[in-house]
């Protein structure tokens, strides 16, 4: 396992992006997975900067773990405010230009396109684990 | 992420390059206001060369499409491809703007 803790702000960003990838290149998932997974971290990322400790700073503690069979866990977890990225509800994908707002976009990415989200509360912590597994056959973005 | 522009006839021809995250979007959207300012009402976004667009990349050029509307303008894209083309797909991106193959047949229609 690995992990840093980076403060909970934008310039945190790359270098947590990078973490990851540095660490999912390893495990032998193809290029389009690699980015899938940046997206998402960066989604989640940039939600709990934006919103998990308004007007204060804070911090953010990502970690990665291969497990048996090419699994991969990232975690993530917050001290912010409690927020289950699980209970958000869709943006509406169908509207036009006027209608449309891109709230809620990052956080659809991420529940679309991980293969396992899980997210708890404990010690006033926000805990998000994104599982994804090397071997792992349909990919949301074809169905 | 790095931005170049030529002008084809009316149209500005935007290249966008690397990656728009979260650091780099606001970047693209203040550059392509820019171009708004100084009277720019076509653009042609190409991105053969970008690798990488998130959500905050999307917001930003939804932000400059709807600018373009009050100004009756427009933006159309070429050239997505890899990861930019599923975010594009997964987004509904994809449905609401117009997508071409190459550069030359986006010029065409204008």
């Amino acid at each position: 396992m690995q992990n840093i803790v980076v403060p909970a702000h934008l310039k945190s960003l790359q270098k947590s992006v990078a973490f990851v990838s540095s660490f999912t290149r390893e495990l032998g998932f193809d290029p389009r997975r690699l980015s899938e997974i940046e997206l998402c971290v960066e989604e989640v990322l940039v939600n709990i900067f934006n919103y998990a400790y308004p007007g204060e700073p804070g911090e953010v503690e990502i970690s990665c773990r291969s497990g048996p069979e090419g699994t991969l866990t990232i975690e993530i977890v917050d001290s912010g405010i409690p927020f289950n990225i699980l209970s958000s509800d869709d943006p509406d994908i169908s509207l036009n230009i006027d209608e449309r707002h891109v709230g809620g976009l990052g956080i659809y990415f991420v529940k679309q396109l991980m293969d396992r989200v899980e997210y708890r509360r404990e010690d006033n912590k926000n805990f998000l684990s994104m599982i994804n597994n090397t071997t792992a056959g349909g990919r949301p973005a074809d169905k | 992420m790095e931005i170049s522009k030529k002008k084809e006839k009316d149209v500005l021809v935007v290249s966008v390059s690397g990656r728009i995250d979260a650091v780099t979007a606001p970047d693209f959207e203040k550059n392509l206001s820019e171009s708004i300012g100084a009277g720019e009402k076509t653009f042609l976004i190409k991105m053969n060369q970008l690798e990488y667009i998130s959500s905050a990349g999307l917001r930003s050029i939804l932000a400059i499409a709807k600018v373009l509307k009050t100004k009756e303008g427009k933006m159309v894209f070429s050239e997505l491809h890899g990861p930019v083309k599923d975010v594009f797909k997964i987004s509904g991106f994809g449905s609401i703007f117009t997508i071409y193959d190459t550069e030359e047949d986006a010029l065409k229609q204008f």
